[in-house]
């Protein structure tokens, strides 16, 4: 097997008294659709905000596409080629869809310095024709005029994701994209990432368990800050201590 | 808050009260009210400096505390350099522009490593330790001051005539707007603002948020140093009292009462303030109340200040 995307070796971390997460070891192979789930305060998100710069580690190390990043900030992440999106919608509402996705490919280390001061980004063609195919890429291509404000929550989700591929990732890592979505909606972003797991690797961390099961490659379960099984749907779906600590009655 | 788009009509506007502030010399001369010059150029003085605080409030979204140390530096940069015998504006003024501006560098990259009040808390306590410094450098005249005997020089020509230095003042104020505007639709200012609205988002997008901010914070701080510089020699005194907080104060009356985050917020802000208490004070002396009832109107009943009233910043 060639060297995994994403390795994560003996990640730990203590709020005060609580062990958010003990020796985590954990890989994301590149291609796949990875879901990571767990019961609620497992440290899933905890888990996320270290492998975007958001959180640094009290021991541990994470390797991502050949070098280590432990100690990198969120932007040079995010140039290393991970990207991310939010349990909550993170876009700029006051910018139209268009533009929020440009900003995001002029984010870009390719598409140069953002330290221009002159040239009204409106007159920058190229931005905005790349935007525009991210946005046809999640089915906003109609709705790109729309300031994102006016865009309902599953549009806004779909938004997060345009600017997550604009910057152009190796890995995404979606943090519950189906939150607070209807099911109509929640069915149209299950189609989406199956699209886009085509072209990048995904880490996905999700409740909706018929998403997860449909979507992931692997599945592997948090349990109060410990991983306590990596493997595929089937595995995971039959192994005993993850019924016991988690899934119950759900499968 | 929203985006800033340029709007038409600002424009033409712009170039309206242009038009108007340069015939105003000649008119205040024919109605034999020329003290009004000095005042017009107070006016636009402050104009400019508030515009710098906004830009680095109202674009970058930094609550600065501490701007009128960048102010003071650049009053008394222009100072100790006319004392020494450098009268020459094209070499002043860049000057006190680069060392506000590079002061400002400083003050930022340690100051934006903080967040909301104690980034508020930290701005004030550098702008009070540059106060102090100067209260007590008898070198540069301790609480004194130090005077300005003879104004600059631009190219050669003296701006010792009052007209002379309200061109000035109105060409660095028309050259700021301009740049700031063209910033503002930029790259840059796309930036600023959305890191204003969202840091980790962007960060999440790949930018060095604290780069973008820390330029903005400079940038804002040299233009603070040129309203300085220009204040210092239209007052003939580089006072301590510029650098004091409540200059800073001042200020961030101006740009919360024009507009916080709208182009012209600052220039509305201070030309509402000044005449106010040019008015006002003729009348009696506690015009700080009327101030007070003002701001307290403003926050009330227009949020957004007053250049906000003037139609969407966005339309």
């Amino acid at each position: 097997m060639t060297d995994p995307l994403l390795e994560v070796r003996g990640l730990s971390r203590r709020f005060a008294a609580v062990d958010a997460l003990k020796d985590v070891n954990f890989t994301v192979a590149a291609g796949e659709v990875h879901a990571l789930i767990g019961p609620n305060g497992a440290g899933k998100t905890t888990f996320i905000h270290h492998l975007s710069g958001a959180l640094f580690p009290d021991a541990g190390k994470i390797h991502f596409n050949g070098s280590e990043i432990t100690r990198l900030r969120m932007h040079q992440r995010v140039r290393a080629g991970m990207a991310r999106s939010w349990q909550i919608t993170n876009v700029f509402l006051g910018l139209s869809a268009l533009d929020n996705v440009a900003l995001a490919v002029q984010g870009r280390p390719d598409a140069g310095t953002s330290f221009r001061f002159w040239r009204p980004v409106d007159r920058e063609a190229r931005l905005f024709e790349e935007a525009r195919t991210f946005l046809e890429q999640v089915g906003l291509g109609e709705r790109s005029g729309r300031l994102a404000g006016e865009l309902s929550h599953g549009e806004q989700r779909a938004l997060e994701l345009a600017m997550a591929l604009a910057t152009r990732p190796q890995l995404l890592l979606l943090d519950e994209p189906m939150a607070g979505t209807g099911p109509e909606e929640s069915a149209r972003m299950v189609e989406l990432i199956e699209h886009l797991a085509r072209h990048v690797t995904i880490l996905l961390v999700e409740h909706d368990m018929d998403a997860v099961f449909r979507l992931a490659d692997r599945i592997s379960v948090l349990v109060n800050g410990q991983l306590i099984c990596t493997g595929t749907p089937d595995a995971v779906r039959n192994d005993a201590g993850v019924r016991r600590a988690y899934l119950g009655d759900h499968l | 808050m929203a985006f800033y788009r340029p709007a038409r009509w600002q424009q033409t506007a712009a170039l309206v009260v242009l038009a108007a502030l340069l015939a105003l010399p000649s008119l205040l001369d024919v109605l034999d009210q020329s003290y009004y010059i000095g005042f017009a150029t107070r006016v636009l003085i402050f104009a400019l400096a508030a515009s710098s605080l906004n830009l680095v409030l109202g674009f970058g979204g930094m609550v600065s505390l501490g701007h009128a140390a960048f102010f003071g530096v650049g009053a008394y940069v222009a100072a100790i350099c006319q004392q020494a015998g450098l009268g020459e504006g094209l070499l002043v003024l860049p000057l006190a522009m680069a060392v506000a501006g590079l002061f400002a560098l400083a003050v930022g990259a340690v100051s934006l490593r903080t967040r909301g009040v104690y980034f508020i808390m930290i701005t004030l306590a550098f702008a009070q330790m540059t106060y102090y410094l100067f209260v007590s450098a008898s070198l540069w005249g301790g609480e004194d001051g130090l005077p300005v005997y003879e104004r600059l020089r631009l190219g050669g020509i003296s701006l010792a005539g009052d007209a002379a230095l309200f061109f000035v003042v109105l060409g660095a104020l028309t050259v700021t707007m301009l740049l700031f505007s063209r910033l503002a639709q930029a790259r840059f200012g796309r930036t600023i603002q959305a890191i204003r609205e969202n840091e980790t988002r962007m960060e999440a997008l790949g930018y060095p948020v604290l780069r973008y901010r820390l330029a903005c914070f400079a940038i804002g701080g040299a233009v603070a140093g040129l309203a300085g510089a220009l204040l210092a020699n239209l007052s003939g005194l580089a006072s301590p009292n510029l650098l004091q907080w409540t200059q800073s104060g001042t200020l961030l009356v101006m740009v919360i009462i024009g507009g916080v985050g709208y182009l012209w917020g600052g220039v509305v802000g201070a030309v509402v303030l000044l005449l106010l208490e040019e008015i006002l004070l003729a009348w009696f002396a506690h015009w700080h109340i009327v101030l007070g009832l003002l701001l307290l109107a403003v926050v009330l009943f227009a949020p957004k200040g007053v250049a906000a009233l003037f139609g969407r910043r966005d339309d």
